[in-house]
């Protein structure tokens, strides 16, 4: 690789959104490179050993590294090169494309060109910095992600008697990983008062194995100094303040935090695309590109997704539209989506490209609430476009539509509006 | 009359099971692989088993693996018992047999990764 290179399209992350995108690219004909800055692609797959991936994808329930090698396979087949060990300095936007700086132990600090970018950066766990808890921060404290990062890869079990703060899937997942280990998970505690975790991660992972959860609690405290000794439990209220006399102390060696995830989106910032404060990712339009012409983004970088087949589904679509990007000569017009926050989380993408040759938009949103026998609507001033009803909406698992725009013209449109209905 | 969550795939239907007899009336299922999972739950549950084993290798310690078919729901920690025993010393593929009949239930385990991905220079 000499250091002027340049790529019609490079990936930021070999995780299974960045290497789903690196395939699409090379097989649309782009000249495609995937940089990683692990030793290894797969990304957070490859410590996710238990099944349940690729139920969609693959018609199969695989296990994360399964799932992460299906993905390698094919970027192998397809001749992508992938830059593993690799870290980005810098990305700086030029006339004609992009421009990375990057190190690595091979080549040291060298730079190489790209006409766009995808950015495949995947998700971070929310730390303890952002859980209020009282007490000092003894040994004993992980993210679920840790726990789960020691236990599969390392083989170290990090405690024999624990707390899990948070319903969180991963917090689930880890629940019976640890438990099958020899450690007795002694509860999982929720502020909430509806779990985090998908359904089927309360019955298989906690109602399998006897481990209770404590809905509408939480930790207030920990106890210990080197280590953690106990912690104290309270209950909380529905603003999920917690409740003066309910405290009650629960002894472990081990508390670990399944708090939720959120988008890593630093090169994004760096490069001041434009954020939606609900998802955390960039503001994205129907062809998964940001705010920066050029860039796009996918996978947990983009929102943070249930399944990993939805992950590779945005990642292949993101490859094959920054592969076209190069080919394309009309301006963007962008149409808002708007949404109430009473009624949606959040909805992906945020924009239509009322320009844009792609007419069918994969619309991905998360209801606020659980919601029964409501209707989802897509309008465009008075046009109704779409109408579907959910016999169940919850927030843990997102929801998906598609929408033809062939049908409809909203080329003199400004906006589109999406809508809960009651059924 | 029994609740449960069906956990063959991610939708977790609610299922509510009642004995009519001989037969199970099943309800709640969004399709027929529900009604199955309710009566197996009821008559003979079992769960695929995923976990690690112990490698000879230093950079990659662990090699993760699986149950290749269901086992019942009481001898999973047989499976684990008898898995904390075991040291790979093969660079083995995904889906290398590991252990033959674990712990008598008939079922196999297999590397759920090739130990190439992950090892040596990339
Ligand atoms: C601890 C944890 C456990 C999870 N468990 C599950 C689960 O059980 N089931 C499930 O469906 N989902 C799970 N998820 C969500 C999971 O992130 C997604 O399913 C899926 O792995 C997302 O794919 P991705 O490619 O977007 O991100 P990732 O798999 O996170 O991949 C991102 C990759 O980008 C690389 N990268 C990041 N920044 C840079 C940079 N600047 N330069 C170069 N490379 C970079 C990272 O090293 C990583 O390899 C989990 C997430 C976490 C954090
Ligand atoms: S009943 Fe069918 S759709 Fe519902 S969770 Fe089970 S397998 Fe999935």
């Amino acid at each position: 690789m000499k250091s002027s290179s340049t790529y019609d399209v490079i990936v930021l992350g070999a995780g299974p959104a960045g290497l789903a995108a690196g395939y699409a690219a090379s097989k649309a004909g782009a000249s495609t490179l995937i940089i990683e800055r692990e030793e290894r692609a797969g990304g957070i797959l490859k410590q996710c050993i238990h099944d349940g991936f690729g139920i969609i994808r693959f018609q199969q329930k695989l296990t994360g590294p399964e799932y992460a090698e299906r993905y390698i396979r094919l970027v192998e087949e397809q001749a992508v090169t992938v830059l593993t060990s690799t870290f980005v300095i810098k990305v700086n936007k030029k006339e004609d494309g992009f421009e990375l700086q990057l190190v690595n132990e091979k080549s040291g600090v060298f730079s190489l060109k790209a006409k766009a970018l995808v950015l495949a950066n995947g998700c971070r766990e929310r730390t303890s910095k952002q859980v209020f808890i009282h007490g000092a921060r003894p040994a004993g404290v992980y993210s679920a992600g840790t726990a789960q990062y020691f236990v599969n890869i390392m083989g170290y079990l990090p405690c024999k008697r624990c707390v899990i703060l948070g319903s969180g899937d991963i917090g689930l997942i880890m629940a019976r990983r640890l438990t099958l280990e020899g450690t007795e998970v002694v509860g999982v505690y929720e502020a909430k008062s509806t779990p985090s975790g998908l359904a089927r991660n309360i019955s298989q992972c906690l109602e399998d194995y006897n481990i209770p959860l404590h809905l509408s609690h939480t930790v207030t405290r920990i106890i210990g100094t080197d280590r953690v000794e106990a912690v104290e439990i309270s209950k909380v209220d529905e603003a999920m303040r917690p409740i003066a006399g309910t405290q009650q102390l629960v002894e472990c060696d081990g508390l670990i935090l399944s708090v939720g995830l959120i988008p890593e989106n630093e090169i994004a910032e760096d490069l001041g695309i434009k954020l939606d404060a609900s998802t955390k990712g960039p503001l994205v339009d129907q062809n998964f590109m940001t705010s920066m012409e050029g860039v796009f983004s996918c996978g947990n970088a983009l929102h943070v997704n249930d399944l990993v087949d939805y992950v590779s589904e945005s990642g292949e679509l993101a490859g094959e539209f920054a592969a076209a990007y190069g080919r394309r000569h009309s301006e963007r017009r962008l149409v808002d989506i708007g949404y109430s926050n009473k009624d949606f989380l959040y909805v992906v993408p945020q924009y239509i490209d009322a320009a844009s040759d792609n007419k069918n938009v994969v619309l991905y949103f998360r209801s606020r609430d659980v919601r029964y026998d409501a209707k989802v609507a897509i309008k465009c001033g008075n046009d109704k476009l779409h109408e579907k009803k959910h016999s169940v909406m919850r927030p843990p698992e997102m929801e998906k539509l598609e929408l033809d725009l062939n049908k409809l013209d909203i080329n003199g449109a400004n906006k589109l509006e999406i809508l809960m209905l009651e059924g | 009359m029994k609740t449960m969550t069906c956990i063959i795939c991610p939708r977790g239907c609610s299922l509510t099971v009642e004995k009519e007899g001989a037969e199970y009336k099943v309800t709640g299922q969004m399709c027929k692989r529900g009604k199955e999972f309710a009566v197996n739950e009821l008559t003979n549950p079992t769960r695929s088993v995923t976990t690690t084993v112990r490698t000879v290798f230093t950079e990659f310690p662990r090699l993760p693996v699986k149950t290749d078919g269901e086992v019942p729901l009481g001898k999973i920690f047989d499976v684990m018992k008898e898995l904390d025993c075991i040291l790979v010393k093969d660079t083995v593929k995904s889906g290398d047999v590991i252990v033959e009949n674990i712990s008598n239930t008939g079922i196999n385990i297999v590397a759920t990764i090739s130990m190439s991905l992950m090892m040596g220079v990339s």
